[in-house]
Formats: structure tokens, sequence, C-alpha cells
């Protein structure tokens, strides 16, 4: 379903990001993404959104060949992939309803598909209570749960978090992974990259793990290791 | 299709009522700029007006000498009426003549008993002749001073009126000249202030529009709304503008009347009340959206 094929990517002057990464991800895995800061971790995400081209070799995602999809066609592609981060980016004007309802509303459904998938999904995430609290009167795990159901409205086939876990302590940390399992047994295809030990090591699912841009070891039931 | 566009235009108000003070600005100046536009519609409507009543008042005046007599006169009125430049000819005679200087005079006693006084009537049988075109005047002005018709004439009037005609008509093309010129500098001004506005929105709403591009918001979905703050503030500086000319043209309307008594700027206003709304509306909206849709495609990466 995602396949990497001979990717590269050197940003201006910088040396290169990723180099000659391949791998390929099948429907309904669980695959974590391990490796220090600046390993090539959040370049693998970016490309696979389309917000960064690569320089040499080629994303697959389903049938869409991400690095040559044209800006109107990346909003397409991003509807099948729900994007989950550290910071959560959450809007602040916006209490935890309408940050989940928004993600709807510009992708042009119906007002009814809103009033009957929002509050479905915020209950899955365990927030069905707290849909009218503001992003400041809710706790990062509960931040980062609205931010896991605007990334699960659409029904995508693949979730991505990057970091989820970074800002929470660890009970906050294990709920979150707990969520991301579920949503994995539910049939979403989950990365998550992350450079907890604990987290991975409790997994016990595929690891890649990356290092100054390279791929040094995909393990379908890895463990954190320091290369 | 109707849903999305709901939505834009609800994203759209929402960024008029946050930047708040900024949008109270940027209407100011489109309101400037709109204000000036109607002053040049409407200066040029009175203008016009002024001309064509100043046009129509010109003729030229032919006095007879006193002792040509009424079968004379008309015979020089037919012979005119063939002339092709000519649209009219009027006979005033001698009798009539009083009667007119009466009228006009009758509220200065001097005159009036200054005319008592006298025994015969002094004034002069005339022909006022209207041409087709006013530029015509001056061939038939020549026919009138040529040899034949010296004998009985007594004197032509019609170079002072031209003078002032072209005078006027040389000062309305100017003003509709400068107040275009006026229109379209302060259009530029008020273009580069809403450019900025909508800068600073996209700038402070940065955040926002990253996270809209991650759930997929499509470009036209991220832009609209900024298109439709600036059609905002055009509709709202068109309707201030309006409110702005009513009562002004109210209280104009007595004295322009004063100068051009068949201009009518209370009239004038009810009758194209929609249309100069129509006007302020396109121009107003035309500069919002204009000025905004640069300033997203230069600030809004997608």
């Amino acid at each position: 379903m995602i396949t990497f094929h001979g990717v590269s990517k050197i940003y201006p002057n910088q040396s290169a990001a990723l180099d000659d990464v391949s791998f390929k991800i099948g429907k309904g895995e669980f695959v974590s993404l391990v490796g220090k800061s600046g390993a090539g971790k959040s370049t693998i995400i970016k490309l696979l959104t389309g917000e960064e081209k690569p320089t040499k070799g080629r994303v697959l995602f389903d049938n869409y060949e991400v690095n040559k999809l044209k800006a109107n066609e990346l909003p397409q592609l991003r509807r099948q992939i729900g994007t989950i981060f550290q910071d959560f980016k959450l809007l602040p004007t916006k209490n935890a309803y309408e940050n989940v309802a928004f993600a709807l509303e510009v992708a042009a459904r119906p007002q009814k598909d809103i009033d009957d998938l929002v509050p479905q999904v915020l209950d899955m995430v365990g927030l069905g209570e707290r849909r009218r609290s503001f992003p400041h009167e809710l706790s990062g795990g509960e931040k980062q749960r609205v931010a896991i159901a605007r990334a699960m409205i659409h029904r995508p086939a693949v979730v991505i978090a990057d970091e989820p876990t970074g800002n929470l302590d660890p009970i906050n940390a294990a709920e979150i992974i707990k969520l991301l399992l579920k949503i994995n047994s539910l049939g979403t295809t989950v990365i998550l990259a992350t450079h907890s030990r604990e987290i991975v090591d409790a997994l016990e699912k595929r690891v890649i793990i990356l290092d100054n841009g390279r791929l040094v070891k995909d393990d379908a039931k890895g463990k954190y290791m320091i290369v | 299709m109707i849903t999305t566009l709901s939505r834009i235009l609800k994203y759209g108000l929402q960024n008029f009522q946050r930047n708040g003070w900024l949008s109270v600005a940027t209407i100011a100046v489109m309101l400037l700029v709109l204000l000036t536009f109607q002053g040049v519609i409407i200066f040029g409507a009175t203008g016009g007006k002024a001309l064509e009543e100043f046009q129509d008042k010109i003729d030229i005046s032919v006095y007879f000498r006193p002792e040509v007599s009424e079968d004379q006169i008309l015979k020089v009125e037919e012979a005119l009426e063939q002339v092709k430049e000519v649209k009219a000819v009027e006979y005033v005679s001698k009798d009539k003549a009083l009667e007119i200087f009466k009228i006009q005079h009758q509220d200065e006693s001097v005159i009036s008993s200054a005319l008592a006084e006298l025994e015969d009537n002094p004034l002069l049988a005339s022909l006022n002749v209207k041409a087709k075109d006013p530029n015509d005047y001056s061939t038939i002005a020549s026919y009138l001073e040529g040899e034949s018709l010296k004998s009985v004439i007594e004197k032509v009037t019609f170079k002072e009126n031209r003078l002032v005609i072209e005078r006027l008509a040389s000062l309305v093309s100017t003003g509709r000249k400068v107040g275009l010129f006026v229109v379209l500098f302060l259009s530029v001004i008020a273009a580069l202030v809403v450019f900025n506005t909508i800068r600073i929105a996209i700038y402070s709403n940065r955040e926002e529009i990253g996270v809209l591009r991650l759930v997929g918001a499509s470009n036209g979905f991220i832009n609209g709304p900024y298109v439709v703050s600036g059609a905002i503030y055009g509709v709202i500086a068109a309707a201030a503008t309006m409110i702005f000319t009513v009562p002004a043209v109210l209280f104009a309307a007595p004295y322009v009347s004063v100068f051009i008594p068949s201009m009518d700027l209370t009239q004038y206003l009810t009758a194209n009340l929609f249309s100069l709304l129509v006007y302020q509306l396109f121009f107003g909206v035309g500069l919002g959206v204009v000025s905004s849709a640069i300033a997203i495609r230069r600030y809004l990466k997608i």
C-alpha cells in the first residue's frame, strides 16, 4: 500500500536527509519508525503527505504516485491520510467538537454526515463528555485524543503519528498508544514515528530503524536499537 | 458545492471579524475611493446637464433696424430656414420683445417706471436662430453677416455666449479627467491597503492554514475566505458611500438648482439610486477581490 523506492531527499545547503531508502508497508500493518532526531523520520512523513518532494526515487501510496502529484491533487491524498503531531496542531479558537468537525467541513461533506460522525469519533477516543471544551481547557493527553479524532474522521487508510507522545507523561502516552493499537485493530495502517524505547519495545510490532537518513534495520518484530 | 460555498463565506466572515480594526481601516480607505468615484459620477452628470442647458440657450439673435418692416423680416426668416445647419428660427416682434422684457424685470421698479415714461417701444424686432450643432453657429453667423443682409440688420449677437459655453465644456471635461485620475490614484492606494490587510490576515492565520492543508482542505477552501473578506470590504464601503452620498446630495441640491435650473439633483439621485449603488458595488468588490487575490498569490503558498 505504501512503497518507498530508492528515495533520497537532499535539502538545499544540507547533507542528505534521506539516502536511498526503500521499504514497503502493507495494509493493516503497525510500523514504528525509530531513530534519533534528524535521522529522517519526519522527512519520510513529509514525503508521504506530499509536503516535500523527493530529490530522487518514487513514493507510492495506493494508486497515487505522491512525488508526481500536483498542488491541486494533494488535498485528495491528504484526506486518505490521518496525521497526528507532537504539538497537536489544534485550532485554539475552536472547541473539541469544532476542531474535529471542520476537517469534514473543508472536505465538503454534508452537514448531516458531520452531525453523525463527529460524536461517534469523539466517543471512540473517550472525549464524548468534553466535546464543548476548548484546547486550553484540555490536558495534553486529551488534546492528543482530539487530534486523533480529527485524524480518524475521514476514515483514512493510514494514520501517521509523528512523536505523538513527545509532550505527554508516561500514563497519557500509554493511553495514546493504546488508542493507536485500537485504530490499527480496526484495519487502519498505523505508522508511528518515535524515539521512545519503552513504547517500541512494548509494542512488539514491525520496526524500521533510521540513522543519518539511511535505513539500517527493518524487523518484523523489532526492538529499539542504538546503532 | 453549495455547502462548500456557504462554508467559505462563513470563514470569510470570520476572518473579517477577527481582523476588526484592520478591517475598519481598510474599509475607510476604500470608502475614500468610492466617494471620489461617486463624486466624479455626480459631477459628470451635473456638468453634462449644465452644458446641455447652456447649449440649448445658445442662439444667434439677429436684431433688425427699426425701419425694417415685418414682411422683410419674415422673408429673412424663410431664407434662414432653408439653411441646412439651422434647426429653428423664432420671430420676436417689437411688442413681444417688450413683453418679455417687462416680465423679466417686473420686480425692478426703477426699470418698469422708466419704461412707462417712454412713449415709443425702444426694443428691436429680432430672429432667434438655433443651430443643429453648436459648432455650426459660426457658419450661420457668417451667412448673416454677408453683404445681402447688411442693410437690414442692426446687430448679430452670438460671440459672447460662445466663449462661455466653450469654457464650461472644457471645465466639465477637465473636471472629469482630473476626477478619474484622482480615483485611479486612490484606487492604487486602497489596493495596497487591502493587499496588506489580507497579508496580515494570512500571516496571523498561518497555523490554521497549516492545519487546513493537513486535513486535506482544497485550495479553493483555503483561498476562498480571503477573497470573501476582500469582497466584504467592498460591499461595506459601497453601502457606506451611499449613506454618505444621500445627505450630501440632498444638502447640495438647492444650491445646484440655482445655477442650473433644469438640474434637480434630488430627483437625479432617486432616479439613479440603484444604478449608483451597483456601480459602487462593482467597483468596491472588484477592488477588494483583485487586491486580495494578489495577496493570496503572493503570500499563501499551498
